[in-house]
C-alpha cells in the first residue's frame, strides 16, 4: 500500500479541475501547467527510484485487496513509461506556448492537456484489466477533443474517422474482456495470469490472445490496422501531433507489452509468432510510407509505424535481451518522435509548407535548428553512441539468440531506410538554396527551439549512459520474464 | 437462456456491421451503438444468467449473481453514452462545415484538404 503509487494520475487530475477554472486567464493558465508539469517529473523521478529500492509498488483502491478491488500496480516498466511521458508532457507543454494559438489557449487546450495525461499515466499504472479499458477511455476522450479542438474543415473529418475506429475497438475490447471473464472469472492482470494456467484451455485462449492483439493494435498501429494513423495525426497543430504520436500509440504498445508477457505466453509458437509476422509486416509498410513522401510531417507520421514494428518484434521474440532491447527502444522512440516532430513543426512554421519541395536552404539563417534535427534524426537510425543503438542491438541479438533472422534482416534494412527518409528532410530542407525569404526571426525560432532541444539532449545523455540506465532496464524485464514476480507483488502471496 | 441470448447478440453485431458499412455518418453512429449494446449483452450473459437471487446480502438466499458483470456494464453504458453523444456532436458540426454526411466525399485527396 503506497499511495506514491497513484500520484501521477492524481496530480494531473488536480491540476485539469483547477485549470478549468481559469479558462480565460490564458498566462495564469500557462503557469499552473508548467508548475504543475515539473511537479509531475518529480513525483514520476520519484516513483522510478522508490520502485528501483523497494520492488514493485501497489495500491488497492478504497483498501479493497488484490484480486476483488481495483489494483494500481507500479512496476519497473510502467514507472519508466510514465516519467517518460511526463518528461514529454512537459516539452510539449512549453512547445505549445509558442505556436498552439491563443484561440485554443482559450477553449481549454491545457486541462484537456493534463486529462490526456491522466489517461496516459493511468493505462501505464493499472493492474485490472477493465480499468485499462477506462484509462483508454479517459486518454482517447482527451485525444478527441484535442483532436477536434479548432474545428477546421480537415480536422472534423479526421477526428470523425478516429472516433469511429476507436469506438469500434473500444467495443472490441470490452468484448474480449467479457469472453476472458467467462474463461478465467476475473479482471486483475496477476490474478488473470494465475488462473490461465489453472484453466488449461489454450484453444480459447489463443483466440482471446489474438482478439486483444486486434483492440490493442488498432490503437498502437500495426499492420493491417493501421490506416487510420497518417490521416488522423495528419490533421492536428504540432504540437498535438507530437503528443499523439509519442504518447498514444505508445500505450498500445505498452498494453501489447503487458498482455503478451503476464497473461497469454502459454502458446508462444503461435501467439508470439503472429505478433512477429504482423511486426514486420508493419515495418515493411512503414517504410513504404517513410519512403514515399515528400511530406515533413507524413515521413514523419510514417517512422512511428516502423517503431511499433520495431518494438512489437522484440516484444514477439520473447527473450532477455530483446524484451529490454524493446524497453530501451520505446523509451528512445517516445523521447525522439516527440522531438522531431517539434522540430519538423518549426520547419514549417519557418517555410510557411509542408512540402519539402518548397523548402530548403534553412542551415544558412537557421544553423541550431539545423544540427538539432541532424542529431534526432541519427538518433533515429539508430546510429551509435545515440539512444537508438542499444535498443535495436539488444532486440538483434535477442533474434539471433532465437533465430529469427528474417526479422533481423528486415530491422537491419529499415534502419537504412529509416536514416534515407530522415536524411531525405535533411537534404532537401536544409541544405541547397532558399526557396523564399524566411521572414522569422531567430528569437523567436529559439522559443520554439528550446524544448525539442530538451528532448534531444536527453535522448543523447539516455543514449550515451545507457550503462548507467541499464539496471533500471534489467529490473523491468525480470518481472516481465518472471511473470511470478509481478503476481506475488500484486497477490501478496 | 444463454443460447437465446447468444443468438441475440449475434444479431445486434450483423445488425452493427451493416450499418457502420454504410455511408451515412448518421448510419454508422446508430451502427456504434448497437455494437456496443451488443457487447454489454454478452458481458452479462458470461457472466451467467439466472445464477441465484440479486447480490445482496440476506438470509434467505443461498446463491447470489455475479455482481460484478453488472458493475462492468454500468461504466462501459456511461462510456458509450459520453462517446456517442460527443460523436453525434461532431457529426452534426461536421455536417454544417463540410456539407456533406456521405462518408465518401470526406476521403482525404492528394493535397489534404
Amino acid at each position: 500500500m503506497n499511495n506514491l503509487t497513484f500520484m501521477p494520475v492524481l496530480w494531473p487530475l488536480f491540476t485539469g479541475i483547477l485549470l478549468i477554472f481559469f479558462a480565460k486567464k490564458i498566462k495564469l493558465q500557462r503557469g499552473i501547467s508548467l508548475f504543475s508539469s515539473l511537479i509531475g517529473i518529480v513525483i514520476s523521478f520519484y516513483l522510478v527510484i522508490t520502485v528501483h529500492n523497494q520492488g514493485i509498488l501497489t495500491l488497492g483502491v478504497g483498501s479493497w485487496d488484490a484480486p476483488f478491488g481495483i489494483v494500481i500496480v507500479a512496476d519497473m516498466l510502467s514507472s519508466l513509461l510514465v516519467l517518460t511521458t511526463n518528461i514529454i508532457g512537459f516539452a510539449i507543454l512549453l512547445y505549445s506556448f509558442y505556436s498552439i494559438g491563443e484561440e485554443r489557449e482559450r477553449h481549454y487546450y491545457y486541462p484537456v492537456f493534463q486529462f490526456l495525461l491522466i489517461g496516459v499515466n493511468g493505462a501505464f499504472l493499472t493492474g485490472d484489466l477493465f480499468n485499462l479499458f477506462v484509462f483508454f477511455e479517459v486518454m482517447l476522450m482527451a485525444s478527441y477533443v484535442l483532436l477536434v479542438l479548432g474545428g477546421t474543415k480537415i480536422q472534423l473529418r479526421e477526428s470523425l474517422k478516429y472516433i469511429i475506429v476507436n469506438v469500434l475497438s473500444s467495443s472490441f475490447f470490452v468484448i474480449m474482456v467479457a469472453y476472458l471473464y467467462s474463461v478465467v472469472g476475473t479482471l486483475n492482470m496477476a490474478d488473470i495470469s494465475q488462473r490461465i494456467s489453472e484453466v488449461n484451455q489454450p484453444g480459447i485462449i489463443s483466440v482471446i490472445a489474438i482478439g486483444f492483439l486486434i483492440v490493442f493494435g488498432l490503437k498502437g498501429a500495426i499492420f493491417p490496422l493501421f490506416q487510420w494513423l497518417p490521416g488522423s495525426y495528419y490533421a492536428p497543430p504540432i504540437p498535438v501531433m507530437a503528443l499523439f504520436g509519442a504518447l498514444l500509440t505508445k500505450v498500445g504498445i505498452y498494453s501489447i507489452f503487458r498482455t503478451y508477457t503476464l497473461m497469454f505466453y502459454h502458446d508462444q509458437d503461435f501467439t508470439h509468432t503472429f505478433l512477429a509476422i504482423l511486426a514486420i509486416l508493419t515495418i515493411i509498410i512503414g517504410v513504404i510510407g517513410a519512403i514515399a513522401y515528400w511530406d515533413v510531417k507524413k515521413i514523419i507520421i510514417y517512422n512511428i509505424i516502423i517503431a511499433v514494428g520495431v518494438i512489437l518484434f522484440g516484444i514477439s521474440v520473447m527473450n532477455e535481451q530483446a524484451l529490454s532491447g524493446s524497453i530501451l527502444y520505446i523509451i528512445h522512440d517516445m523521447l525522439i518522435k516527440a522531438a522531431l516532430f517539434l522540430l519538423v513543426g518549426i520547419m514549417i512554421k519557418i517555410s510557411g509548407s509542408d512540402d519539402l519541395r518548397d523548402m530548403g536552404g534553412l542551415i544558412k539563417q537557421y544553423p541550431a535548428v539545423a544540427w538539432t534535427f541532424f542529431i534526432a534524426a541519427i538518433s533515429l537510425a539508430g546510429i551509435p553512441p545515440f539512444s537508438g543503438f542499444a535498443g535495436k542491438l539488444l532486440i538483434l541479438q535477442g533474434a539471433a539468440e532465437k533465430g529469427a533472422y528474417l526479422g533481423m534482416a528486415v530491422i537491419l534494412i529499415s534502419s537504412l531506410m529509416v536514416l534515407y527518409s530522415v536524411m531525405k528532410i535533411f537534404m532537401n530542407g536544409f541544405w541547397g538554396t532558399p526557396k523564399a525569404d524566411y521572414a522569422l526571426t531567430n528569437g523567436k525560432v529559439n522559443k520554439m527551439l528550446v524544448p525539442a532541444v530538451l528532448l534531444v539532449i536527453i535522448s543523447v545523455l539516455f543514449g550515451v549512459g545507457t550503462e548507467s540506465v541499464y539496471p533500471y532496464i534489467t529490473q523491468a524485464v525480470d518481472s516481465l520474464m518472471n511473470p511470478e514476480i509481478y503476481n506475488k507483488a500484486v497477490l501478496k502471496e | 437462456m444463454e443460447l437465446l441470448m447468444a443468438i441475440v447478440i449475434g444479431i445486434l453485431f450483423m445488425c452493427a456491421t451493416y450499418l457502420m458499412l454504410s455511408k451515412s455518418i448518421l448510419r454508422i453512429i446508430i451502427g456504434t451503438g448497437l455494437l456496443s449494446h451488443g457487447a454489454h449483452l454478452l458481458i452479462l450473459t458470461m457472466g451467467g444468467l439466472k445464477g441465484g437471487s440479486v447480490p445482496l446480502l440476506s438470509d434467505e438466499a443461498a446463491t447470489y449473481v455475479d455482481p460484478l458483470p453488472q458493475a462492468l456494464i454500468l461504466t462501459a453504458i456511461v462510456i458509450s453514452f459520453g462517446v456517442t453523444s460527443f460523436l453525434l456532436v461532431l457529426a452534426y458540426r461536421t455536417y454544417q462545415e463540410l456539407g456533406t454526411d456521405d462518408m465518401e466525399e470526406m476521403r482525404g485527396t492528394e493535397t489534404n484538404e
